[in-house]
């Protein structure tokens, strides 16, 4: 599986990782609803870390990526205007 | 849906969006970079005109300073002329400078890191834009037409999102430069009129204003004892 973290490079991350990915995915979202930029700060760092310690690939390497990650900097506004910029269709 | 996978599907939807465009995917790696190349450039432009609010801030301050010195100097004068009124006056306008002169400067050291950071990051990304050059002659060069499009594709699409990558990270570094630059320009015109006001800024809360007049009223009567302490002394030594 391989993850790309925006402004940063890709990391090939093993199936058990994803699965605590997508359940920290869902703590981040609701972090944004609830607008509490402490915990989204914390849990998409978190989210970062774990995509961080999988493999980095090469940057010359050019493969395609399975999820994409913001930007580790992102911060809660961004990830709202995020939202509100591209409504589910 | 959450955060992650939205991003993923907003990004991918933004790559193939880009790779279907063109007929030739020669023609969008070709526009992709030229993209990216003038847009860097407005990023540059960008913190060049940070760089210069922050110049005419820095002049502003300079002002303030000679003016404060002025301030010195007339309660000085004064002192000496026996006229502690006007001295107090003088000491008065030299302590709302101050003030007005550790705002300017922190606004000053901020601008400074923020525009250190965009200079940095955007280095960081010319870089990068460098070697797409690179990457997308060598695809290009991989590339003829007769070829089926599936032997491209893997290094096609990851180049692709490699590209859409920088793009908004560009993006993002050009909105942040745009506010630096708004945020620069406003503390611009603002310590223009400072030197015309009189009396500290005002925090927006009333409480703190008059705490502030208060310690500025000590800071006052402090330095103007110690002007008289000095004179005195002068005065004995001559």
């Amino acid at each position: 599986m391989i993850i790309r973290i925006l402004s940063e490079g890709q990391y090939d991350v093993d199936g058990d990782t994803l699965e605590r990915i997508n359940m920290l995915d869902e703590e981040v979202m609701r972090a944004i609803e609830r607008n509490d930029e402490t915990i989204f700060n914390q849990r998409f760092h978190e989210v970062v870390e774990l995509v961080r310690s999988g493999t980095a690939l090469e940057h010359h390497q050019l493969s395609e990526s399975d999820l994409i990650l913001p930007a580790p900097d992102t911060t809660l506004s961004e990830a709202k205007k995020l939202f509100s910029e591209h409504p589910i269709d | 849906m959450g955060l992650i996978s939205r991003v993923s599907t907003i990004f991918k939807a933004k790559v193939n969006n880009v790779l279907d465009k063109a007929e030739d995917p020669r023609e969008t790696l070709e526009y992709s970079y030229q993209k990216q190349v003038e847009q860097l450039q407005n990023v540059r432009r960008g913190v060049a005109e940070v760089v210069t609010s922050k110049k005419r801030i820095e002049l502003q301050l300079n002002r303030l300073e000679q003016s404060a010195h002025q301030y010195d100097e007339d309660a000085r004068d004064a002192v000496k002329a026996g006229r502690d009124d006007l001295a107090q006056q003088a000491l008065n306008s030299k302590q709302a400078l101050m003030s007005q002169m550790d705002g300017l400067s922190t606004q000053i050291n901020d601008l400074a890191r923020e525009e250190q950071r965009l200079t940095e990051l955007q280095q960081k990304l010319t870089t990068k834009v460098e070697t797409f050059r690179t990457q997308k002659e060598v695809i290009k060069a991989q590339y003829s037409a007769a070829q089926a499009q599936v032997k491209i594709g893997e290094a096609f699409s990851g180049l692709g999102e490699d590209m859409a990558d920088v793009h908004m990270a560009i993006q993002r570094a050009q909105d942040k430069t745009q506010s630096l630059q708004a945020r620069a320009q406003a503390i611009d015109e603002l310590s223009g009129t400072m030197a015309l006001d009189s009396g500290p800024m005002s925090t927006g809360d009333a409480v703190r204003d008059e705490l502030n007049r208060i310690k500025a009223q000590s800071g006052v009567s402090d330095e103007l004892a110690r002007l008289k302490a000095e004179v005195a002394k002068e005065d004995t030594s001559s």
